[in-house]
C-alpha cells in the first residue's frame, strides 16, 4: 500500500469514526407543547384574502384567521349558528334578514367588530368580484346595487336578496370562507388606488379569528399565533405552524421521529404501516369531495342514454374503494355527499358486465366502441382511471386515456373538448345547492352561454324538469320539503344525469398520541385548530 | 515570453485590445443567451395548454371572470408584443408579480435562490474534496481494488435516483441514527429568529454569531448536500480518473520518474497540473447544473430552493415565475462559464496570453 493509499484509507476509517461524534447534536426534535405543527402539501395557497381565497388550503387557513356571520361549531356540524352575530331575524317575505352583532369582539386589531365590519366585508366581496364572488353574488348582488342591499341599521347589519332563495340557503352560502368579516378600518388602512386592500390582504391577516396570521412563506410554511381574545375563548394551543412537506414519505418520517403533531398527506400503505405504532393515532374523518366520470353530451355515443347507463355499471365501484382506495375514498353514487343534510345514500350501481353489455346492444353498439377519457395526473386518478379502462373493456368499449395537470386539463373541460372525464368536486359551502346548482342546472345550454363553472353546462346537459326541480328546492322555505326536493334531484340525476358518481373522500390524518382534539368536517374549510391541545 | 513575442504569435493583435475583444465578446454572448433564453421560454409559456388565467381565476371561475383577468395579463395582444413589453420591464429590474406566492418574482428569487446556492455549493465543495482525490487514487492503482471500488461508488452515485438516495438517507440518518435534522432548512423554532440579508442561513448565522442556528442549520443541510454531492463527487471522480490516466501514460511522467521525482511529485505536480484545466471546466459544469436546482432532492427534503419553486410555478402556469427562475439559471450558466475561462488563465500558462 502505497502513500496516498495509506493517507486515504486513514482518513476514511476518522470520518466514519468521528461521524457521530463531528454530527451536531441531535435537531431539537419535539414540538413546544403550546405550539401545534402540521405536515402538509400547502402548494395550493395563491392568496389569504378571504374574497379570493377558493383552494382548499387556502380556505382552511382563512378558517383559523377569519369570524364568519354564520358558524358551525366543532362539536356539532350539522347546526348553522350565528358567529360574529347574536341573532338574526328573517323578515316574513323571507327577502331580508337582520343581524344584530354580539358584543365585546374585537380583531386583532383591537378594533371593535362592529355591523360595519360585516356590511364592508360583504360589499368588498361583490366589488372585488373574484371568483368566490359567485357565492353570495347568487342573491342578485352586484357592485352596482349592494350598497344599498347590504346595510347597516340601527347598529344592526341587515341584507336583502332579489332572488327568491330559501333563507336557510341564504344563511349557509354566508357560513362560507368569501363572506369571513374582515377589520374594515385595517383593510382601508392599507388599501391602494381603491383596491379595498386587495395587494395587501393576500398575505396579511385582519381577523377577529382564533388565530392571526404571523407569516405565510409560500412553499414553505404559514405560521399563526392564537387570538386570547377569540369570542369562545383562547385557542388551547399558543402557535400553529403549518410546514409545507410535499412529499409524503418524508411526512411520515417526521410524525415517526415526533418533529411534526400531525401529517395530512399520507399514503394508504403508509397509514396502515403506521397503526400499530403506539405513539401515534390515525383520525378518519368524512370529506364532501366526490370523484365523478362525467360524459359529454356533445358526442353522439355518450349522449345515448343507454350507454351513459351501461358505462355506470362497467365501473367496479366495491372492487377499488377495497383494494388502492382504501382509507381514502368510499363508495358514494349521489352527487351531495354522504354525512350533510339532505344526503341522498343510495348505491344502485355495481359492476354487472352483462346487465352493460344488454344496454350497449339495445343502445346499438353491441361490439362497444373506441373513447377517449381524459383525467389529471396525480393519484389516484391514474389508478381509477386504469381501473375503469379494464372493466370498460370487458364490455367491448376501448378506452384511450390521457393524463394531464389541472392548469392543462381545465381549459379543455371548459371548452367542452372531452368525451369522458375523471374528475373531482367539493361543495363550496354546506347547502346542497352547492352541488346541485353545478352538476344539475344549466339554463342555457347553447355554447355561447359560457357557463364554464356548471358542469352540467361543461358536459352540455339540460334537462328542463331537472332545471326546475333544483329552483324549487332552492327556493323552498320549508326545511321537511327541501329535503324531500334534494332526494329527488339526486335520484334523477344518478340514473339520467351525464355522470357515472363513484366515490367520497374520507381523510386519514395521522397525530402523535398525546395530540387532541383535532377536529375535521366534511368540507375543506370545516377545520378547527383551536380545539387541538396537547 | 514576452507580450510582443506572445502577441506575434497569435496573430500580431497586442494584449489590451485582445482583453478588450473578450470582453466584449463575453458580453454580446450574455445578451445574445438572455434574449433567446427568455424568448424561448415566452413562447413555450405562451403555447403550452396550460393555462395561466385559470391558475389566477381557478376552474369554477364565470366566464366573466375570466375574460376580465385575460384581459387584465394582456394576453389578447400579439405574442411578440407581449414579448417586447416583458422584456421591456425585465431590463428595469421587474420580473412582474408570481401568481403563486403573490410577491414580485425578485423578492421570491432572493428567497429561494440562496436555499439552492447553499446546497448546490456545498455539494460541489463535497464533490471536489471526495472526488478529485479518489479519482487520482483510482488512476493511479489502475486496475486495483481502490479503482474497482472508486468505479461502483461512481455508478451508483450516477445511477442511483436521486430521491431514492434521499429517502434512504433520511431514514437512516434522520429515522435511524439521528445523527441529521429531517426534512426542512431549519428548526421551525429558529426560523426568523436571525437576520437573513443574504438569505444563506449558514452564513447569516455564522456572521451574527448564532453558533446554534448555524447547527442546526448546518444539520438539515449536510444530508441533501451530501445526495446531491455523491451525485457531483461520481462524475468529477469518474472524469478525474480518465484525465490522470491519460496524462500518466504521457512521456513526461516517465521522464520525471527516471530523473527520480517522488511519486507524490509526479502524480500531483506534475500529472495533476495538467488534469486540472479540464477538471475546471467539469467543476464549473456540475457546479451549474446543481444551481439550476434539484427538484427532486428539494422535494424529497422540503427545500425551499429554485428548482422546486420553478417546476411549481410551471405546474401552476405562473410564467412571470418561471421566465425569472429561468433567467436567474441562464446568468448563472453563463456566469459560470466565464468563471471557468477566468480561472484557466491561472491554471493554464498558454492561456494567459
Amino acid at each position: 500500500m502505497n502513500f496516498l493509499s495509506r493517507l486515504a484509507v486513514t482518513g476514511l476509517a476518522a470520518a466514519i469514526l468521528a461521524g457521530p461524534a463531528l454530527a451536531p447534536a441531535p435537531a431539537y426534535a419535539a414540538p413546544p407543547a403550546d405550539t401545534f405543527v402540521m405536515a402538509k402539501d400547502v402548494s395550493d395557497i395563491i392568496t389569504l384574502d378571504p374574497a379570493e381565497v377558493f383552494e382548499f388550503s387556502g380556505g382552511e387557513i382563512i378558517a383559523q384567521i377569519y369570524d364568519r356571520l354564520m358558524w358551525f361549531e366543532p362539536d356539532d356540524m350539522a347546526t348553522l349558528v350565528c358567529g360574529v352575530c347574536e341573532t338574526y331575524t328573517v323578515s316574513e317575505d323571507g327577502k331580508s334578514i337582520t343581524f344584530t352583532m354580539r358584543e365585546g369582539m374585537t380583531f386583532e386589531s383591537g378594533n371593535p367588530v362592529t355591523a360595519e365590519d360585516v356590511v364592508y366585508s360583504l360589499r368588498r366581496v361583490v366589488k372585488l368580484n373574484k371568483t368566490p364572488s359567485f357565492i353570495i353574488t347568487q342573491f342578485g348582488w352586484t357592485p352596482e346595487n349592494v350598497d344599498e342591499l347590504v346595510r347597516v341599521e340601527d347598529g344592526d347589519a341587515v341584507i336583502t336578496i332579489t332572488e327568491d332563495f330559501s333563507p336557510a340557503l341564504v344563511l349557509n352560502a354566508l357560513s362560507a370562507g368569501v363572506a369571513s368579516i374582515v377589520d374594515m378600518k385595517t383593510v382601508e388602512e392599507h388599501a391602494t388606488d381603491g383596491d379595498m386592500g386587495y395587494a395587501w390582504l393576500k398575505n396579511h391577516s385582519a381577523g377577529s379569528g382564533p388565530f392571526k396570521l404571523q407569516t405565510w412563506k409560500a412553499n414553505e410554511l404559514v405560521s399563526m399565533t392564537a387570538n386570547e381574545d377569540f369570542r369562545s375563548g383562547a385557542p388551547g394551543v399558543k402557535r400553529v405552524i403549518v410546514r409545507h412537506v410535499a412529499e409524503p414519505g418524508a411526512q411520515r418520517l417526521l410524525i415517526e421521529k415526533g418533529d411534526i403533531d400531525v401529517a395530512r398527506d399520507l399514503t394508504p400503505d403508509m397509514v396502515a404501516a403506521l397503526e400499530s405504532n403506539d405513539d401515534v393515532t390515525v383520525q378518519t374523518d368524512a370529506k364532501a369531495a366526490v370523484i365523478y366520470m362525467a360524459f359529454n353530451q356533445s358526442d353522439e355515443i355518450l349522449s345515448n342514454p343507454k350507454v351513459a347507463e351501461a358505462i355506470r355499471y362497467l365501473v367496479d365501484y366495491r372492487g377499488m374503494a377495497d383494494t388502492f382506495l382504501k382509507g381514502q375514498f368510499k363508495v358514494h353514487q349521489a352527487a351531495w355527499p354522504e354525512g350533510m343534510w339532505a344526503a341522498y345514500n343510495e348505491t344502485p350501481y355495481s359492476l354487472d358486465i352483462e346487465k352493460a353489455k344488454a344496454l350497449l346492444a339495445e343502445a346499438g353498439y353491441p361490439d362497444g366502441f373506441e373513447i377517449h377519457m381524459d383525467t389529471l395526473n396525480q393519484s389516484p386518478y391514474p389508478e381509477i382511471a386504469q381501473a375503469v379502462q379494464g372493466t370498460l373493456a370487458q364490455a367491448g368499449i376501448k378506452v384511450d386515456i390521457s393524463t394531464a395537470e389541472g392548469k392543462t386539463l381545465w381549459p379543455m373541460y371548459r371548452a367542452r373538448k372531452h368525451q369522458l372525464i375523471l374528475a373531482q368536486w367539493s361543495p363550496d359551502y354546506t347547502d346542497p345547492h352547492s352541488n346541485l346548482d353545478a352538476f344539475a342546472h344549466n339554463p342555457d345550454n347553447s355554447p355561447e352561454a359560457k357557463l364554464t363553472g356548471v358542469l352540467a353546462w361543461r358536459n352540455a346537459w339540460m334537462d328542463e324538469d331537472m332545471n326546475a326541480m333544483v329552483v324549487a328546492a332552492r327556493n323552498e322555505t320549508d326545511t321537511a320539503k327541501r329535503e324531500t326536493l334534494y332526494h329527488d334531484i339526486q335520484a334523477k340525476l344518478m340514473h339520467e344525469g351525464p355522470y357515472a358518481i363513484m366515490f367520497q373522500q374520507t381523510e386519514q390524518a395521522v397525530m402523535r398520541a398525546e395530540v387532541e382534539g383535532f377536529v375535521s368536517g366534511p368540507t375543506f374549510d370545516l377545520i378547527y385548530y383551536r380545539t387541538v391541545s396537547k | 515570453m514576452t507580450d510582443t513575442n506572445s502577441a506575434a504569435a497569435t496573430g500580431g493583435f497586442p494584449a489590451a485590445p485582445r482583453a478588450l475583444r473578450a470582453t466584449a465578446s463575453a458580453l454580446v454572448s450574455l445578451a445574445l443567451t438572455f434574449i433567446g433564453l427568455t424568448a424561448i421560454t415566452f413562447v413555450i409559456g405562451r403555447v403550452m395548454p396550460a393555462d395561466p388565467v385559470l391558475a389566477v381565476v381557478g376552474d369554477r371561475a364565470s366566464e366573466e371572470a375570466y375574460q376580465r383577468v385575460f384581459l387584465e395579463m394582456g394576453l389578447d395582444r400579439p405574442i411578440w408584443e407581449q414579448y417586447l413589453t416583458y422584456l421591456g420591464q425585465i431590463l428595469t429590474g421587474d420580473f412582474g408579480t408570481s401568481i403563486m406566492t403573490t410577491r414580485p418574482v425578485t423578492e421570491d428569487i432572493l428567497r429561494f435562490f440562496p436555499a439552492t446556492l447553499e446546497l448546490a455549493t456545498l455539494a460541489t465543495l463535497i464533490g471536489c474534496v471526495i472526488g478529485i482525490p479518489l479519482g487520482v487514487w483510482a488512476a493511479v492503482n489502475q486496475g486495483r481494488w481502490i479503482d474497482h471500488c472508486a468505479r461502483v461508488l461512481g455508478l451508483a452515485g450516477y445511477s442511483a435516483p436521486v430521491f431514492w438516495l434521499g429517502m434512504l438517507g433520511l431514514l437512516i440518518f434522520y429515522g435511524n441514527l439521528g445523527w441529521v435534522a429531517g426534512p426542512g432548512r431549519i428548526d421551525i423554532y429558529y426560523d426568523g429568529l436571525v437576520e437573513d440579508p443574504t438569505g444563506v442561513i449558514l452564513f447569516d448565522a455564522a456572521w451574527h454569531g448564532e453558533w446554534e442556528i448555524f447547527w442546526n442549520a448546518f444539520s438539515h443541510l449536510i444530508l441533501p448536500a451530501g445526495v446531491l454531492g455523491l451525485y457531483a463527487l461520481a462524475y468529477i471522480a469518474r472524469m478525474t480518473r480518465s484525465f490522470m490516466l491519460d496524462q500518466l501514460g504521457q512521456e513526461y511522467v516517465l521522464a520525471a520518474r527516471i530523473k527520480g521525482a517522488s511519486e507524490f511529485s509526479v502524480i500531483w505536480r506534475h500529472a495533476f497540473r495538467n488534469v486540472l484545466v479540464q477538471l475546471i471546466t467539469i467543476i464549473g459544469l456540475t457546479y451549474a447544473s446543481l444551481l439550476e436546482g434539484s427538484v427532486l432532492t428539494e422535494t424529497v427534503f422540503a427545500w425551499p430552493g429554485i428548482g422546486q419553486y420553478i417546476t411549481t410555478s410551471l405546474f401552476n402556469a405562473d410564467m412571470n415565475a418561471v421566465l425569472g427562475g429561468t433567467v436567474v439559471v441562464g446568468i448563472c450558466f453563463v456566469g459560470i462559464n466565464m468563471l471557468s475561462d477566468l480561472l484557466y488563465r491561472f491554471a493554464d500558462p498558454r492561456a494567459r496570453t
